[in-house]
């Protein structure tokens, strides 16, 4: 077997992803590919070739006379303007990105959509989609985008989509690995081929304001401690990362960072708006926790914020703890 | 005279072309590219106010933090909002931790790696030279890849996250630093601090930002051990201060805002005459001439981005921003020429700006950012809020100006009812790397390209590769 030969493409992006990427492994991402025999072809951001050396290396690969293990792809696929592809032209080449994509996507073993906007489309394609901007296999919900809902990698794989705006550098990095191992089947994608490993668990698992959660004391503004979902927001009981239960950036999250949970995972959240208040109809929330019967959230959040103890209810709208929890050893008889 | 076409441009943020006429192994003009149109201002009309904040960040993922600043401060401007000072120098960490990882990023796997390319295997630095900055290989790469991720785990303290945090808002910030949060911030800090003092610069950081001139600097470099130093030597054996010349005024914002007066000062400082001269924000206009662009206002707070592919002499998604008709030179070089620190203002008056010069502003810079870091995080007050709750209304106009890592970065507002009518943005590579204007006036790296020696080489000039790079294009905030 030769090596495994890793093609990252920037397209309609912001470069955030490789931005994620860049903060995996203790020893840097370079290595840690290196650890998995990922050869790195070309990396738009940190590669030595530029320009026609470039240019030679993706004809190498449009004509496989290189091995192309993974093809990485980030950013959306701008088809505009008329179908020309113009909004996103590849520098020195004459050519769109639409259509390099098009060309080496079927010389691949493994095709991975890195973030939201090469996975769904993302925010290129938020209101009226000014650049007719898709994601590989998807825009928004609807299966198709650039290559076409049958496309199969040479792997037999659909379009593997690391969704995420940005995505967890773990997601990425876990994700190229297990491709490397060849530890990856359809079965572990989920219905918008995301990787199960962090599309099986919901971003509120694990969130520190569970608490809050459990008894319905809510935030009512920006940089209090409740619950951010009754008031703020907060889509973390419906969008899918395991978030909450890893690091970013040494220990944050959406939520541990005051703010909600946007869905950044889903296809389509780009065409939400008003992201830090929640929707409600008659004073419910109108996204309701995955799986959950309205009726029976309607009951346990009445029923939670009739027993809500006063020292959850006051740190609720407060920015730090102002009742701390008083342990029962220290209680004096 | 023959036409070279240079791209796709990597190791920048997002890609670009340039156009080069060669005469006699010299490049005698050049035509810039933005070779990416994504509408962000076309998508932001219309929606409430507030979904700036979770948008405008995504025009970029290196520069996120400030354009949430840039969206922040316009919606501030409308309503006449102060800030919680907590959550101002909470905000002023996290922008500070961006815009240092940013330098880094820039020198380390962006700028430096040209070096250690086959071209220079003549020289006798170069061994060792690939040796440390070999793209992907160097051992440098193994260093200073760890040291930004400690680094951005500031993001994970006051931002949750990074890239892209609604953390920033017109209130101030929406985390809390506690004690204990503080002390984490702390030792962050020290860390960077360390790894500047170790790896960087080989000393201590008050010794580097006491330097107040070129001499001072020649003294303090000889013999001593460091990448910086490392670089110098590169730039004495190549002539970079010959190379990438640029001739346009200096532009900054002013930086960090503080209770009362910024960290570095906002103004212009025009290198011709050493003059520096205040800021009038209403001399900004913005020319389409050149640009894939349908006419519009000039001035940018009236003005439409409508985007036009088939538009006679475009050449570039990028418009031509122009101060007093003017372009305009903005990045780390601009903003300690225009705060007036010593040591910049001195190698400017000797050589003016080019390559040399942008690459040494912006590693003084990230050692002065380390010490404001660590000033922000003490002046914290713990017991104080971090988010002023004060209501906006969302009507009228206002202008959001910061300075992201590579230069102004500014957000004119329009918004009514809450909702947004007029969103357009100009990002510090707008500037730099803007096309010609109506009068044919080219943009400050056009500029700084001619005379580049390109000698049989052609589109492989590493020169060209130099001078490109020491500007630091964002190219994905350019048309954005």
């Amino acid at each position: 077997m030769g090596p495994i030969n890793l093609l990252w493409l920037q397209a309609a992006g912001c470069g955030g992803c490789t931005m994620a990427i860049l903060e995996q492994g203790r020893a840097g991402w370079f290595a840690e590919l290196a650890s998995f025999g990922i050869n790195l072809l070309w990396h738009p951001s940190v590669s030595e070739a530029t320009a026609d050396e470039v240019t030679d290396l993706l004809a190498d690969v449009a004509a496989e006379r290189t091995a192309l293990s993974i093809l990485v792809v980030e950013g959306a696929v701008l088809r505009g303007p008329n179908g020309s592809g113009r909004f996103n032209m590849l520098g020195g080449t004459g050519r769109s990105m639409a259509s390099w994509i098009g060309e080496l996507a079927p010389r691949a073993d493994y095709v991975v959509a890195v973030g939201s906007c090469s996975a769904y489309g993302g925010v290129p394609a938020a209101g009226h989609n000014p650049t007719d901007a898709s994601g590989l296999q998807f825009l928004g919900t609807e299966p198709g985008g650039v290559l076409g809902a049958a496309f199969r990698s040479k792997a037999g794989l659909p379009v593997i989509n690391i969704a995420g705006c940005a995505p967890h550098p773990g997601w990425i990095a876990e994700t190229l690995a297990a491709l490397a191992l060849g530890d990856f089947s359809d079965s572990a994608l989920d219905s918008f081929a995301r990787p199960k490993f962090f599309a099986e668990h919901l971003a509120h698992h694990g969130c520190a304001r569970n608490e809050f959660y459990e008894f319905k004391a809510s935030a009512e503004a920006m940089s209090q401690r409740g619950c951010l979902m009754e008031h703020l927001g907060c889509k973390a009981t419906q969008a899918v990362g395991d978030c909450n239960q890893r690091a970013w950036n040494g220990g944050g999250s959406c939520t541990q960072g005051g703010y909600p949970c946007i869905a950044c995972t889903s296809p389509g959240f780009e065409a939400a708006s008003n992201y830090m208040t929640t929707a409600k109809v008659a004073g419910i929330p109108v996204g309701l926790p995955l799986d959950m019967p309205k009726a029976w959230f309607v009951a346990l959040a009445a029923l939670s914020k009739s027993a809500t103890p006063k020292r959850v209810r006051a740190n609720a709208n407060a920015d730090h703890v102002v009742v701390p929890p008083t342990p029962s050893g220290q209680r004096r008889k | 005279m023959r036409r070279i076409t240079v791209g796709p441009f990597n190791r920048v943020e997002g890609d670009l072309e340039v156009r080069l006429d060669i005469d006699d192994g010299v490049v005698v003009s050049a035509e810039v590219t933005a070779p990416l149109y994504r509408g962000f201002e076309q998508i932001l009309e219309g929606r409430p106010s507030l979904d700036a904040l979770t948008l405008a960040p995504r025009i970029c993922g290196i520069c996120s933090v400030s354009q949430s600043m840039a969206a922040v401060a316009a919606l501030r401007a409308v309503d006449g909002l102060h800030p919680a000072p907590n959550g101002l120098h909470a905000a002023n960490i996290a922008h500070a931790a961006e815009n240092a990882a940013d330098h880094l990023t820039h020198f380390y796997v962006f700028f430096m790696p040209d070096f250690a390319r086959a071209s220079y295997a003549g020289r006798p630095w170069h061994a060792a030279v690939a040796e440390r900055f070999a793209a992907t290989r160097g051992t440098a790469a193994r260093e200073v890849l760890p040291a930004r991720a400690r680094l951005l785990e500031i993001m994970g303290l006051v931002a949750g996250k990074w890239p892209h945090s609604l953390a920033f808002q017109p209130g101030g910030t929406t985390r809390a630093i506690g004690l204990g949060e503080r002390v984490r911030l702390l030792s962050i800090i020290a860390n960077f601090r360390s790894f500047l003092e170790t790896t960087v610069f080989y000393d201590d950081l008050e010794a580097v930002l006491a330097l107040d001139s070129g001499a001072a600097l020649e003294s303090w470099r000889d013999g001593r051990g460091g990448d910086f130093a490392r670089f110098l030597a590169i730039a004495d054996d190549l002539a970079l201060d010959k190379l990438g010349r640029g001739a346009a005024p200096l532009m900054s914002f002013g930086a960090y805002q503080g209770v009362d007066a910024p960290l570095f000062a906002a103004g212009l400082y025009d290198p011709a005459t050493s003059r520096w001269r205040a800021l009038d924000i209403d001399a900004i206009t913005e020319d389409v001439s050149h640009a894939w662009m349908r006419d519009t206002a000039a001035e940018p707070a009236l003005a439409q981005t409508l985007p036009d592919a088939d538009r006679p002499g475009g050449y570039s998604w990028c418009k031509a921003p122009r101060l007093d008709g003017r372009p305009i030179e903005v990045g780390a070089l601009a903003r300690q020429a225009v705060d007036g620190d010593a040591l910049i203002r001195d190698l400017l008056r000797r050589h003016g700006p080019n390559v040399r010069t942008r690459v040494i502003a912006r590693l003084m810079e990230t050692a002065g950012l380390a010490l404001a870091m660590q000033r922000w995080a003490r002046q914290i007050a713990l017991d104080a809020p971090f988010l002023d709750p004060a209501a906006r209304v969302g009507e009228g106009a206002g202008i959001g100006l910061v300075e992201a890592a590579r230069g102004s970065l500014g957000h004119w507002i329009e918004l009514s009812g809450d909702r947004i009518r007029r969103y357009q943005i100009i990002a510090p590579t707008t500037w730099n790397f803007s096309p010609r204007d109506a009068n044919g006036i080219a943009g400050p790296l056009e500029q700084a390209l001619v005379g580049t020696p390109v000698g049989e080489e052609g589109a492989a000039s590493v020169a060209v590769q130099h001078v490109v790079r020491s500007f630091d294009p964002c190219m994905v905030c350019t048309a954005h």
